[in-house]
This record gives structure tokens, sequence and C-alpha cells, in this order.
């Protein structure tokens, strides 16, 4: 795995910052709050000024800044299309507000993951979960599901650097169709080995 | 030992023209510390494989693990073999080494400290002490498809199948891999391309086109493979 692709979203990093030491359900819920924020209090000034509170935060954590930032780098030409379809349409206020909100939830989101073990945001997913387990839920499943779906995102991010890399060691690297073709049937095919995986150890199975 | 029973078992995937077979019809019973499937890419030697623990159903026959029918009692044939990927990264499932070898205790620890705890011994006893924290990903090759491997014996098999565990490592953890394997108290059935490592079994079985061509000795099933390769 090369290092930017594992520092987006990236795997616990073991430290003793604030954030840290907080329990992983109040992060999430801090996480899901931040969502809310940014729904709610609308305008280029307020996703700045969120942005700016989760650059603080991020930096709290004491992770890598210059691993997030190559991580980053892969969603840059997303965000720059959302930021120039929102200019064009919406103009440079709209544009500002939609990028901003996205990388403070992105930073926020990472900041979460660099602090807490897997482990225990299952942990805090389950205990979220629990009433509904009165209504006949099987809460452990959610749960591996999430750990699973963090697990995934540094896995496709080398998928979509190998064939990037493939189509331009082809001269390929305008064509869309040599870079999305073999990055679908990969993930796909990642997806299956997974399932087969989980299957094999017997998850489900209880 | 257990006994890994075939009767009748074959296998056939659906095509745009109609269907053809992985699998002729294979009646075999396995009861050997360690039996090699030996064979060229595609012979049908993996689905002989996957057929042990279910991951591969077969169309017609049964295949039974101590009397337990893989597909009608799938999850208790899962308790009892353990299944090693080509691939570690895809039988890797959590974020670090501890959360995925706690992911196998789950069943027999309920309590996470515990849990995480036996973990970390699991991780000592396989040469992995301290890799609890460590990413999945920043882990060598070799020393993910030995932490698949401790994934797999912490559930206790009796059983344990591997599909060409050697084939993405290097001389040195390939050599690592296959010393461990070889030194397992539980059954051993491994799906290989190393010859060697074939060769150190108690018996091997050499698969072409869906069928079992030789079934013997490892040394005679290795030479028989070399002269029909």
């Amino acid at each position: 795995m090369t290092s930017h692709a594992s520092a987006l979203l990236g795997a616990y990093v073991p430290g003793r910052s604030w954030l840290h030491r907080l329990p992983a359900g109040a992060k999430l819920l801090g996480l899901f709050a931040a969502g809310l924020v940014t729904m709610l209090w609308r305008g280029p000034a307020a996703s700045v000024a969120v942005l700016v509170v989760a650059v603080a935060v991020f930096t709290s954590t004491g992770a890598s800044w210059r691993l997030t930032l190559r991580g980053l780098r892969g969603l840059a030409i997303t965000l720059a299309l959302l930021a120039a379809f929102h200019a064009w349409q919406n103009g440079p206020g709209r544009a500002v507000e939609i990028v901003g909100d996205l990388l403070a939830l992105i930073l926020l989101a990472t900041a979460l993951t660099v602090t807490t073990p897997v482990q225990d945001l299952i942990d805090a997913i389950v205990l979220g979960l629990r009433p509904l387990e009165r209504l006949g839920l099987r809460t452990e499943p959610i749960a591996l599901a999430f750990s699973l779906m963090i697990r995934a995102i540094p896995s496709t991010l080398l998928i979509a650097e190998e064939t990037r890399d493939a189509a331009i060691a082809r001269g390929l690297q305008r064509d869309p169709r040599a870079r999305l073709t073999p990055l679908v049937i990969r993930v796909v095919r990642r997806a299956r080995e997974t399932g087969d995986a989980l299957h094999a150890r017997g998850i489900g199975d209880d | 030992m257990s006994t890994i029973r075939y009767t009748e078992a074959s296998v056939r995937v659906p095509t745009t023209t109609g269907a053809r077979t992985i699998l002729h019809p294979l009646t075999l019973e396995l009861t050997e510390s360690s039996v090699a499937l030996i064979g060229a890419n595609g012979s049908g030697k993996s689905t002989i494989a996957r057929l042990v623990n279910g991951l591969v159903e077969p169309t017609s026959g049964t295949v039974e693990v101590d009397g337990l029918d893989v597909v009608r009692q799938g999850a208790a044939v899962r308790r009892k073999v353990g299944f090693v990927f080509t691939d570690p990264a895809a039988q890797l499932v959590m974020p670090t080494a501890g959360e995925d070898i706690a992911l196998s205790l789950r069943r027999t620890h309920p309590d996470k400290h515990e849990r995480l705890a036996a973990a970390e011994r699991v991780l000592a006893d396989h040469g992995l002490e301290g890799f609890g924290e460590r990413s999945v990903h920043g882990l060598s090759g070799g020393e993910r498809q030995l932490l698949a491997l401790a994934g797999v014996l912490a559930t206790g098999p009796d059983v344990v199948v591997a599909d060409e565990p050697t084939t993405l490592l290097d001389l040195a953890n390939s050599r690592r891999v296959g010393d461990l394997l070889m030194s397992l108290p539980q059954q051993l059935v491994l799906v290989t391309h190393d010859l060697e490592l074939a060769a150190r079994c108690e018996r091997a079985l050499v698969v072409a086109d869906g069928r079992i061509v030789h079934d013997g000795s490892a040394a005679e099933a290795v030479e028989r493979y070399r002269s029909i390769a």
C-alpha cells in the first residue's frame, strides 16, 4: 500500500491527544453534529469557519499533515470539478461553501479514524444501536459492515492508483475507459474476495 | 485426522452457451495429515479445495467433513475448516493486525479486553509480537500471509485448507509460510505450484481438466505432474 492511499481516512495511529482520550461514541456524535452544522449553517463564511475548526481539530491529533494532504490529492479532481460546477451554476460563494464543507467533514472523519481503534468504533455503534435489538435488529453485522467500509477506502484508493499507473504505462492516461473499466472490475473482484474471506471465517454463521 | 469425503461431487458453471464443467464427478476420501493438490492454472484444484468449506457448492453429489455436509451443515463445517487464501490482502478484513485476529476470536472470547489480550498472544505465537496496532496495509507480504494464517489458526480448526498460500511471496517468506504450514498439527489440504512444498506432503493429487489424473505419494505425483506439464 502506498503511503498516500492509506493516509486518507487512515488507520488508527496510537497517541495521547485529547481526541485519543475521548470516547469513540462522543467522537461519532461530534462528527454527526458537525454534519448537521454544515447543513444548517449556510454560506461561505460559515463553511470557512467550520473548515478552520476542522483544521484545528485535525492538527491537535498529531497526525501527519503531509500524508493526509497526499491522500487528499486523490480527491482534488472531484473537489475541483464540484467547485467549477457550482461556481458556474451558483456563483463562487456556493462553490466555497460546498468544497469547504466537504473538506471539513473529510478532515473531521480522518481525525476520528486516526484517533480511534476500529474495535472501539464498532463497540460504540453496537452500544448506540442496542435499543433497536428489542425490535429484532442484529447490531453486530451493522457494526462489521461499518468497519469493512473504513477498511475498503484505502484498498480502493490503492487499486485506483495501480489502475492509473497501468494506464499511464500504456500511454492511455487520457482514456477514461482504460482507467475506469479495470478499476470497476478490480473493485468488484476485491469485494467478492472479501465476501469469500468473511464466509470462510464463518462471519454471518452465528 | 478428519475425514474429507467427496461423493460424486461435480461443479458446473453457467455460460452464455450452456454450462461448463469445472469439476467432473469426483469420489475421493482424504484422511492423511497433509494432501497436496497440484496442476495447471484452471485445472480445477482450487475448486476441489473450495468445496471443503462450502466456498464452492457442488452442482451434484456431496462433500462431507467428518460426516458434516458442507452445504446443509455449512456453519458447523466452517468451524472445523480454516481457509487461507492466495492474497492475504483480501483475507484481512480489519484495519489492524490485532483487530483482525480479534475478529476470529469473537466467538470464543466475548469480552473485548480478553479478546484483544488473546489476539496479542496469538500474534506472539506466530512471530508477530507487537504487531497488534500495526495497520495491515503496512505489513510486508510475508507478514500479511503469516497474519492471515494466524487468524485462521486462532479459531482452532481441525482442517486447514490453503489455496496457493506462497504464490505471492518471495523465497524467504515462502519458506517461512511453507514451514509453518507443514508443522501444523491440523490436517492440511494444500493447493500449490511449489513442487518442493508439495513433495513434503503425505499424499498428492494431480488435477487436469477437472479430473484427478494421479493420486499417490507426493514424490510420484510431482514426477507425474512434471511429465504432463
